[in-house]
């Protein structure tokens, strides 16, 4: 049995933002389940009372005086933009049917 | 002028006049011209601005200015480092066209050093891969053998540098990515310590393990480039405030009384190819035969390296890759309303690899699972970095391959499980934040190369190249150059 449901991965993709055709979830189902099978090993280490390593080096939060220095310019900034109006990114409606 | 000076040398010929960056930057780009079409190494050629830019390293030193210390030497950047005004795409489809109006820092100081970018190179798609194989634009070939894989991701960084097609490259390292090319191609490729080289700049992948380093055709020209590029800066709130030594003074050609640690989990496992082992036994005699003391240690937690980097990595892969939606910048897909534009953008612009780890890093953190799943594997990291804690007191370095085998054929990796246990020897060395480098240790009876590699203490970068260039000397491929490009 696959160790992960259709329907969970139809989840787990629109929480990624990712739109699947129909053979990718099928390969994604198989694929994932297989590389989530492997990752069970983890469960089987002994890791009580271990702090969860956050970060490669200890280091305290980087600190830098709060003074305006110059930063991308809004033109360069924008100048990727797939659609813009202005000085604004444009977007399709967020709510769909309405403009 | 000969392509295969080294960039050390090409520099002093340019400084003491012998040689102009013009005339460098030419050879190079007549040598890509002739052989790139069959390597497939370039994504991108700037050949306008390189040979602007070695005009005005000649002009400066017509003018008696002082010379950087890469001074007219020809580079290329992998595609993850962003470039002002030249198209980075990280191998993606979603980035295609797109022209960053930034320099990331380590290419702002390669300029400031006057080295001389060439193009950009290829990878696998976002650095995700071991082949470069998943690169969304071209296959790139290994110049030692044709039908096999370069290596990955920085496979067109380890090929460009491995066929002479510049004098050094940058690649980056998450999980062995400048290492395991470097080893296939035959050149050397370093990996820092965690924080030691900006990631400004450069495409983010799995922030908590991503560093960028060199890979050059000797461990001199890999210490003179991560001597230009390491160092604070203060766009990397992770780049570490710590003095950047001159590396290259660091090459005495000594290792005596220098302690080697060999971990018998990374020897003893079957999955090692019996040619790697007889190379790496040959650098272990040379290095114990030149005043190194080898020691037997154990790194007890090796085999749960693999299963932790591929839970944390797809998970910090998963929360950086949310910025491509196809509404800032990168490619943008119709669709009617706001969520189907991010679906449909990303749906179209990922390839399969990419997907598949943004999905494995979404179930990892999903709600509920967090705990299973990733915060395990931030413990069991933790494990992993006690047991490289532990054999430092006994150890200054440790030798182990770079990879389990020499390059692989094309095609020859059928499921993504496969793929990723070929990273078995270089993950845990990012999971630690240690400083790692590969060393050509010889070839296979096919003429393929060997990697050894040695992992350091943080920030001791210094031991890794000292020992790196010894193994060089003893061991390494002198004049032996790759057959399969003319």
């Amino acid at each position: 049995m696959p160790s992960l449901s259709r329907t969970e991965v139809e989840d787990i993709a629109l929480l990624a933002r990712l739109h699947l055709e129909p053979d990718e979830l099928a390969r994604m189902q198989d694929e994932l389940g297989a590389i989530i099978e492997h990752f069970g090993a983890l469960a089987a280490v002994d890791t009580e009372g271990v702090a969860p390593m956050t970060h490669a080096v200890p280091m305290d939060l980087a600190l830098r005086p709060d003074v305006v220095a110059p930063s991308l310019p809004v033109e360069d900034a924008l100048r990727g933009a797939p659609a813009r109006a202005g000085d604004l990114f444009v977007v399709p409606a967020i709510i769909a049917g309405t403009e | 002028m000969s392509e295969w000076l080294s960039a050390g040398e090409t520099a002093r010929r340019i400084a003491a006049g012998e040689l102009t960056a013009l005339r460098a930057v030419d050879a190079y780009l007549r040598r890509i011209a002739n052989l790139d079409r069959e390597l497939g190494a370039f994504l991108a050629l700037d050949s306008e601005g390189a040979r602007h830019a070695a005009q005005q390293v000649d002009a400066a030193r017509a003018a008696g200015a002082a010379l950087g210390p890469l001074a007219g030497v020809p580079v290329a950047l992998k595609d993850v480092l962003v470039t002002r005004g030249l198209a980075t795409t990280a191998a993606s489809k979603i980035l295609d066209g797109w022209i960053p109006p930034y320099d990331a820092t380590c290419v702002e100081r390669l300029r400031g050093a006057g080295a001389i970018v060439l193009g950009k190179l290829n990878c696998d798609e976002f650095a995700m891969g071991s082949s470069t194989e998943r690169s969304a634009f071209k296959k790139t070939k290994n110049p030692w053998d044709r039908t096999r894989v370069p290596g990955g991701s920085s496979g067109g960084s380890s090929a460009a540098v491995a066929a002479a097609l510049c004098a050094a490259s940058l690649g980056t390292d998450t999980g062995g990515s400048i290492r395991q090319p470097a080893a296939f191609c035959g050149v050397v490729g370093m990996k820092p310590t965690y924080g030691r080289v900006s990631r400004y700049g450069v495409v983010a992948f799995a922030s908590s393990l991503d560093q960028v380093g060199p890979l050059a055709r000797t461990v001199g020209d890999a210490a003179l480039v991560l001597e230009v590029i390491a160092g604070l800066d203060p766009r990397d709130a992770t780049s570490l405030d710590a003095p950047v030594p001159r590396y290259r003074d660091a090459l005495t050609g000594e290792v005596k009384a220098l302690r080697i640690g060999l971990p018998h989990e990374y020897f003893d496992g079957a999955q090692i190819d019996g040619e790697v082992r007889a190379a790496l036994d040959r650098t272990i005699a040379a290095l114990r035969e030149r005043g190194a003391e080898m020691v037997d240690i154990a790194l007890p937690h090796t085999e749960h390296a693999l299963p932790a980097y591929y839970v944390v990595a797809p998970a910090e892969a998963s929360s950086n890759l949310a910025r491509y939606d196809g509404v800032r910048y990168g490619k943008r897909a119709e669709a009617a309303d706001l969520l189907d534009l991010y679906r449909r953008s990303r749906g179209a612009g990922f390839g399969p690899e990419v997907k598949r780890r943004i999905m494995l890093g979404t179930y990892a953190l999903r709600s509920g699972y967090y705990d299973a799943y990733y915060k395990k594997a931030q413990q069991v990291r933790a494990l992993i970095k006690r047991d490289f804690d532990k054999a430092f007191h006994h150890v200054d370095a440790i030798l182990t391959p770079t990879t389990p085998t020499a390059a692989f054929r094309f095609g020859a990796k059928s499921t993504p499980l496969e793929m990723y246990a070929g990273d078995i020897f270089t993950l845990a060395c990012n999971l630690a934040g240690l400083p790692g480098i590969s060393v050509p240790c010889g070839l296979t009876g096919d003429g393929l190369p060997i990697g050894a590699q040695l992992l350091g203490r943080p920030l001791d970068e210094a031991t890794l190249l000292r020992a790196g260039q010894v193994i060089e000397a003893a061991v390494g491929l002198g004049d032996r150059r790759p057959g399969a490009i003319a």
